[in-house]
């Protein structure tokens, strides 16, 4: 299955914090000869506000984000844990409602992760980048368990030159980011970070790599705050590296 | 015990400082995965085997007033009573007034959490019937006045130089922490307490409806002399434990104990039925079930979360949780810890003591990879903390300030040109914070307490700025490849 044309999601935590995975993303996707659009309007899937309990404030933000994106053919996101809510939790959210539900399915089965994109959508593994670096992947909670992705990231970065990538010990740990959950319970949260890098730290690399924006910004700043010297970056930085 | 849900945070951050506790929390984890790994990696379709307790679980929720009625038939024809108790006070005065008609003096108790839950133990020694809890974890933590920390290791949080001090106390024994030393010690103080006692308490690991057998499981065969030496055996259970059949049984034994410590089969599985016939050298004399509700009835009239009925108090959830790993047993503030607490103190426990449980948790799904009977821990909590933040006359559960915020974040978000426009006002101020922090300026951290131990992200020139540039030159690159 290939596309002409890819709408593209950019999540809010790219678009304020990390703009410039968004512009990798964007860059990947044009260089395999997709034409891109990114509707205009996009501020949050509504996900920290639905795992806080607020089911009936995201109802609103799910049927703009529907509406925003139905003419999409094919929408791409460099976030596991956005697509997870879209695709998981959308169709939940409006179950209620006869006509949104039925276009929350629809949105689900249009809504891609990027590595899935590229690898199990566009059939390209080699994009031709290099990233000279000893690393580790993390294995992000939501893009694992609710999206299966494990395979995709790992054969991309197979395929980056220069790029040795390592196992680490508890490689599903969770990071502690949890989204809300880093604010409401802070010191659970920084001894769940530090211990996740304590692994990193163990398997002797200087970068870390990722596809979950909050996880890279949790364990990011606590490498650059502690000192660690890990270099914390997206796969789309990666990927877009030629 | 005194219910603390409500102090979790408050507990769990003192737990985070006990490096003591760190450290064997983290060998817990570690042990419990490894073996629980282990155990299943000899079973042929782990996922198939799971599927199938879960469907022997639903099958018997979705059957339950029928089951415990067959249950109910079943136990007095071989012999047994029955008794029918709403909450933990019925349960209580039950089992007392059974002790009271019967003149016991001395209680032998196996390791049960419902007892835990109904606070048995301190509503006998009211009426002045002594309790001793014979498995070595919850002897360790009667001794100590402490509640148990982990469903099936109640005493984990502890290591052999505090149980040696505690013992050589409380057991007035000369000081050792030898292992064995300390066991048999142990042994020896429960072996007579055993032979004296009028009656054994004991919970239950199942009951099946079809014989009106109670299924028992455990290691240290301390079970075993609670229910046949005593002359009197009472059982307590939650009604979601029964199963219809000896096969589904079979079935909830091939997980459980695997899930539980990595074992085949615990050390003695025993199944109860009836009372000492003619020809047997034990067995008690009298046999007392008591099924107790205690809010599970509602718990089933709810479609959504009646699936944590399906629990069989395996731990294996608390064994992978990065949250319980941290905080520890004692966080949660009563009987049931981890994820599966998590839920069941929610619903269980009065006053919302337990509201703020389903909110500690980052939603890892670590713990329904683990479940025997595939229980969708996440996706209960997602529900919980919905009936906790939008229930009318909560508000006082949760924070005016969290729900103020998510009123306008929501709103904020659902109107692009006053997001852009707010971004755009909090960038300059989120620079100067983190620039702030990057120069070491401490009291960032105390404003915002994710920058104590994280560097202050700051927010950039968005990309839906940068996107009308790169639009024109990805464009302009793929015409002209």
């Amino acid at each position: 299955m290939r596309y002409q044309r890819v709408s593209l999601f950019i999540p809010c935590l790219v678009e304020q914090f990390m703009p410039e995975v968004g512009v990798a993303t964007a860059r990947i996707l044009s260089s395999l000869g997709i034409g891109l659009d990114y509707p205009q309007g996009q501020t949050c899937c509504g996900q920290p506000f639905y795992k806080s309990g607020y089911k009936s404030k995201t109802i609103e933000l799910a049927k703009r984000f529907i509406s925003l994106f139905q003419d999409s053919e094919a929408i791409v996101c460099p976030s596991g844990s956005c697509v997870a809510m879209v695709r998981k939790e959308y169709p939940l959210i409006l179950k209620n409602d006869p006509i949104w539900s039925e276009r929350a399915v629809d949105l689900g089965l249009r809504v891609y992760e990027l590595s899935q994109f590229l690898v199990n959508v566009m059939g390209v593994v080699d994009l031709g980048a290099h990233w000279q670096s000893k690393a580790v992947y993390h294995d992000s909670c939501q893009a694992l368990r609710e999206l299966n992705i494990k395979e995709e990231p790992r054969k991309l970065l197979s395929k980056v030159k220069g790029l040795t990538l390592v196992p680490m010990e508890r490689q599903d740990l969770c990071c502690g980011f949890g989204g809300a959950f880093a604010l409401k319970f802070p010191e659970i949260s920084e001894a769940m970070v530090r211990e996740k890098m304590d692994y990193v730290m163990a398997a002797g690399v200087d970068w870390l790599i990722g596809i979950e924006p909050g996880c890279l910004i949790n364990m990011g700043g606590y490498s650059i705050k502690q000192g660690l010297g890990i270099r914390v970056v997206h796969l789309a930085q990666v990927l877009s590296n030629r | 015990m005194q219910v603390q849900s409500h102090r979790f945070k408050e507990l769990a951050i003192k737990a985070i400082i006990d490096s003591r506790l760190q450290q064997n929390l983290r060998q817990i984890g570690e042990t419990f995965r490894t073996r629980r790994e282990q155990a299943f990696s000899e079973v042929k379709d782990p996922e198939a085997l799971k599927d199938r307790a879960r469907e022997v679980k639903e099958r018997a929720i979705a059957q339950l007033p029928w089951l415990l009625e067959e249950l109910e038939t079943k136990v007095k024809r071989v012999g047994g009573h029955v008794h029918w108790a709403r909450d933990a006070r019925e349960a209580n005065a039950l089992i007392i007034a059974i002790a009271e008609e019967a003149q016991v003096h001395s209680v032998v108790k196996g390791k049960s959490m419902v007892t835990e839950e109904i606070g048995l133990n301190t509503a006998l020694a009211r009426h002045g019937i002594d309790v001793w809890e014979t498995d070595l974890g919850e002897f360790i933590i009667q001794l100590a006045g402490e509640p148990p920390s982990h469903i099936i290791g109640p005493a984990l949080h502890k290591n052999k130089e505090e149980i040696a001090r505690l013992f050589s106390k409380k057991l007035d024994i000369p000081y050792t922490d030898d292992p064995q030393e300390l066991t048999m010690a142990a042994r020896r103080a429960l072996r007579e307490r055993f032979l004296k006692a009028d009656m054994g308490i004991t919970g239950a690991n199942m009951a099946v409806a079809e014989t009106g057998s109670v299924i028992l499981v455990e290691n240290e065969g301390n079970i075993r002399f609670c229910s046949t030496i005593p002359r009197i055996h009472i059982s307590v259970m939650g009604i979601e434990k029964v199963v219809e059949s000896l096969e589904d049984m079979a079935t909830l034994l091939e997980v459980l104990p695997r899930s539980a410590s990595g074992q085949r089969l615990s050390v003695y599985t025993s199944i109860l039925t009836g009372l000492r016939r003619p020809n047997e050298l034990d067995g008690p004399e009298e046999f007392h079930l008591i099924l107790l509700d205690n809010r599970r009835t509602e718990i089933i009239k709810d479609p959504e979360l009646r699936q944590i009925l399906y629990c069989i108090r395996c731990g294996a959830c608390l064994n992978v949780c990065p949250v319980y790993l941290k905080a520890g047993g004692h966080s949660y503030g009563w009987v049931y810890s981890g994820p599966m607490g998590s839920v069941l103190s929610a619903l269980l426990l009065p006053d919302r003591l337990g509201r703020e449980l389903p909110f500690a948790s980052t939603l890892c799904g670590a713990c329904r990879d683990v479940c025997p009977v595939k229980i969708d821990l996440p996706r209960l909590l997602i529900i919980l903390r919905q009936r906790l933040a939008e229930e009318k006359g909560q508000e006082a559960g949760i924070g005016f300030v969290q729900r103020l915020a998510s009123t306008i974040g929501s709103k904020v978000m659902a109107r692009p040109t006053l997001y852009q426009f707010l971004s755009s006002t909090i960038r300059p101020p989120s620079k100067a914070l983190h620039l702030l922090d990057e120069r070491g300026v401490a009291g960032v951290g105390h404003i915002i307490p994710w920058a104590r131990c994280r560097n202050f992200p700051q927010l950039k020139d968005p990309f839906s700025r940068k996107w009308p540039k790169l639009e024109k030159e990805l464009a302009g690159a793929r015409s002209n490849p």
